[in-house]
């Protein structure tokens, strides 16, 4: 095998490739072969580094040092200075704004400093699209103990034991969702993993799909090998062009070194992989609305039960997980139990990745021990508000969840307390807002959002999030009454009560936060008729809406 | 329904669907091992060949697969991902995720419409432009943010639009 003294890594994530990082690869390797270097340094394009708003990256290894906003007429001075004659390139380096100090190191910067990577671990390290760089950092270690020297009770009960719970929303223990799985005997069961990443606003599946795919098809395995499975689908958006194309990659590599098909290592297991895509309906994240999309039909959720794990595709026992779930599976059997469980809070385990984005100045995908404050996520790794404006509301949790005020930004963050304060874990959307932003249009926004998604199924949300975004509509145009309020309240209750799937019992979480924390705004614009972020027209010209499609 | 009428589609200025486009999505599901459960997929790769699914497309497809029309007609309707109105040569997708809304993609919108003269989810007379909203591309660093065909525009302001759609107006004259 070939050594290296040097590697470039450049990120070659959806928002870096986008700004040309994979043209600087092609020029990096010219500039390298034009200097002389190309044996000795090699160019790698990795997963998402995280750091979004400060893209493209490039980080130079060994050295550690770490290159923002790189453009590619910056290569060729970094190849001559950098890689020739070892100087850094100090103009390209991060500056930490508090400090007004250059800052060299990637683990020194704010942003990175507060972050515990263990579902993230490869990305913007190894070079996705290379299943030899994911083996060398223990790839498939895992699965091949399972295979070899667990049973699949032991492996369920690693994963119990853990205390990793559903990293999709929904927070369900892991290890149990498989034991209840493992328990129903059939001759064919499934694993689904649920990369239908719908939350606006969240990117954490589709950077680990993008950033480490191998991760999840080594999780899907042993979870296949837990439960007695020999099938995976992956549910993917079809919208992630990139993660798709190196799934397909991944997928070909693990057949192709034996880690799936047939007798994998050498053992009596067989289990495969097979891709299906989504078409765009933000329900079919909901597992059973999931199953029958799979199935090739309308992505329409049933009542439950029965569970998946009884009845699921083709009415077979299934399970269904998330990405990010099963991103932190392998590390998890590697490392034991007790090391995961030693992160984060009494009931939920673990990190979590959150992508941070809206009005903070560190927009990008963090992950952070459960129990982190909300001011630690939004100031120390998000570097606080954009343009020294008042922060205002943080939402999580997508259209499910709900705006958080400044008074809770010190609550320790995990599935119970986010619940507690009117919002929820979500996916792991985290969206800050600041005085600019108007809470009643907000929740407008995100009503607009449910009412197109909602698949119409059950009456509570399909009329009852369309009255509700009616409303909060007249409200916005200055028209709005005081019974307004009151509807909006009890109308929310209603369809967080009564409605068949999470996406219409989550629904109202929106409307509900933002009166309960904002309402006087929600007074303003009824009595005063008044928008005090100044966003709402009030009926003076046209309503700022999304029209529909 | 006439033949001709069918084969042109609703409008009558529409060009026939071309044979070849039929015998490529046949081939597609000959290949494939069953079909059970391939609706979703035999529509993808149906829309990748036709551009969209006209009544007589999702008919041949529900032919195919043994399924009644009605089925597969809801199961396209069901999904924004598929359409049943062919799109322009350029489609423009504003991202209307929460990042890029509060960063104000919403005015983006706006400009764009007045701009085509066109509403969300239409295409221009000259069928050069498809104007659509996407509930998040997942590059939030970028917000708000416009994706046409599949060249990702990042941090857009509305007083850019005019420059952006002019590269493209500049294209279909050359």
């Amino acid at each position: 095998m070939k050594r290296y003294r040097s590697h470039i890594l450049v990120c070659g994530g959806t928002a870096c490739e986008s700004q040309e990082s994979r043209e600087m690869i092609g020029k990096f390797e010219d500039e390298l072969k034009k200097t002389g270097y190309s044996e000795e340094v090699q160019v790698v394009k990795t997963g998402c580094f995280g750091f979004c708003e400060k893209g493209p990256i490039v980080k130079i290894h060994p050295d550690h040092v770490f290159y923002v906003e790189v453009k590619p007429e910056d290569i060729e001075e970094i190849v001559k200075e950098h890689i020739i004659k070892g100087r850094i390139v100090q103009r390209l380096l991060y500056e930490e704004p508090t400090l007004e100090k250059k800052i060299e190191e990637q683990e020194k910067i704010s942003f990175y400093h507060k972050q515990l990577r263990i579902a993230l671990r490869n990305c913007g390290f190894i070079n996705p699209e290379n299943i030899e760089e994911y083996i060398a950092e223990n790839g498939y270690l895992a699965l091949g103990k399972v295979l070899t020297e667990m049973t699949p009770e032991e492996v369920i009960q690693t994963v119990k034991d853990s205390g990793l719970r559903g990293r999709g929303g929904g927070g369900f223990p892991t290890g149990y969702k498989w034991e209840l799985t493992y328990r129903n005997k059939n001759d064919v069961k499934f694993i689904i993993c649920n990369a239908d990443e719908g939350d606006p606003g969240a990117f954490m599946d589709r950077s680990i799909l993008e950033g480490d795919p191998h991760s999840v098809l080594e999780a899907m395995a042993i979870a296949g090998y837990a439960i007695g499975a020999e099938k995976g689908y992956i549910y993917i958006r079809a919208e992630y062009p990139l993660a798709i194309q190196r799934l397909n990659i991944a997928i070909e590599q693990a057949r192709e070194y034996g880690f799936l098909g047939e007798k994998i290592f050498n053992s009596d297991f067989n289990f495969d992989i097979e891709l299906k895509y989504g078409a765009g309906a933000f329900v079919c994240g909901e597992e059973t609305a999931l199953i029958n999309s799979v199935e090739g039909g309308r992505g329409e959720p049933n009542a439950k039960p029965p569970f998946p794990a009884e009845s699921g595709l083709w009415d077979k026992p299934t399970s269904v997980n998330n990405v990010e779930t099963f991103a932190n599976i392998p590390q998890i059997i590697l490392k034991g139990p007790a090391w995961f469980s030693r992160v984060g809070t009494e009931g939920s385990k673990g990190t979590k990745v959150f992508a941070l984005a809206g009005k903070v100045n560190n927009v990008g995908l963090v992950e952070v021990p459960m129990g982190i404050t909300l001011r630690e996520i939004i100031y120390d790794i998000g570097g606080g508000i954009r343009d020294n404006k008042k922060f205002k509301a943080v939402q999580t949790g997508g259209p499910s969840g709900g705006c958080i005020p400044e008074e809770y930004l010190d609550t320790h963050i995990d599935y119970e307390t986010l619940k507690e304060i009117g919002s929820m874990m979500g996916s792991g959307g985290m969206i800050v807002m600041d005085e600019d932003n108007c809470m009643v249009n907000i929740s407008k926004f995100y009503l607009e959002f449910t009412e197109d998604e909602s698949c119409g199924k059950c009456t509570p949300c399909r009329i009852g999030n369309k009255r509700l975004h009616e409303i909060l509509t007249r409200i916005t145009n200055g028209r709005g009454t005081e019974e307004d309020l009151e509807n909006l309240k009890s109308l929310g209750e209603m369809v967080k009560e009564s409605s068949l799937c999470g996406l219409g019992q989550s629904s109202p979480n929106p409307v509900l936060s933002t009166m309960k924390y904002f309402a006087e705004e929600y007074h303003e614009h009824v009595v005063n008729k008044k928008c005090p972020a100044g966003v709402c027209s009030m009926g003076k010209k046209k309503a700022t809406t999304i029209p529909k499609k | 329904m006439p033949e001709e009428l069918r084969v042109k589609g609703k409008n009558n200025n529409e060009k026939p669907i071309p044979k070849e486009h039929y015998e490529e999505l046949e081939r597609y599901i000959d290949s494939l091992p069953s079909l059970e459960g391939r609706l979703i997929q035999v529509l993808h790769r149906a829309q990748d060949i036709f551009g969209y699914l006209p009544r007589d497309v999702q008919l041949f497809i529900a032919r195919r697969l043994g399924l009644a029309g009605a089925k597969v007609n809801g199961v396209v309707t069901f999904y924004t991902y598929f359409t049943e109105e062919p799109r322009g040569e350029y489609v423009i997708n504003i991202c209307t995720g929460t990042a890029c809304f509060v960063k104000g993609g919403n005015k983006l919108l706006e400009e764009f419409e007045n701009k085509l003269k066109v509403s969300v989810g239409d295409t221009t007379e000259d069928r050069k432009f498809t104007l659509k909203d996407v509930r998040c591309v997942g590059a939030c660093g970028l917000a708000p943010l416009v994706v046409i065909n599949d060249k990702v525009y990042g941090r857009v302001k509305p007083e850019e639009v005019e420059g952006i759609l002019s590269e493209y107006r500049q294209e279909v004259l050359q």
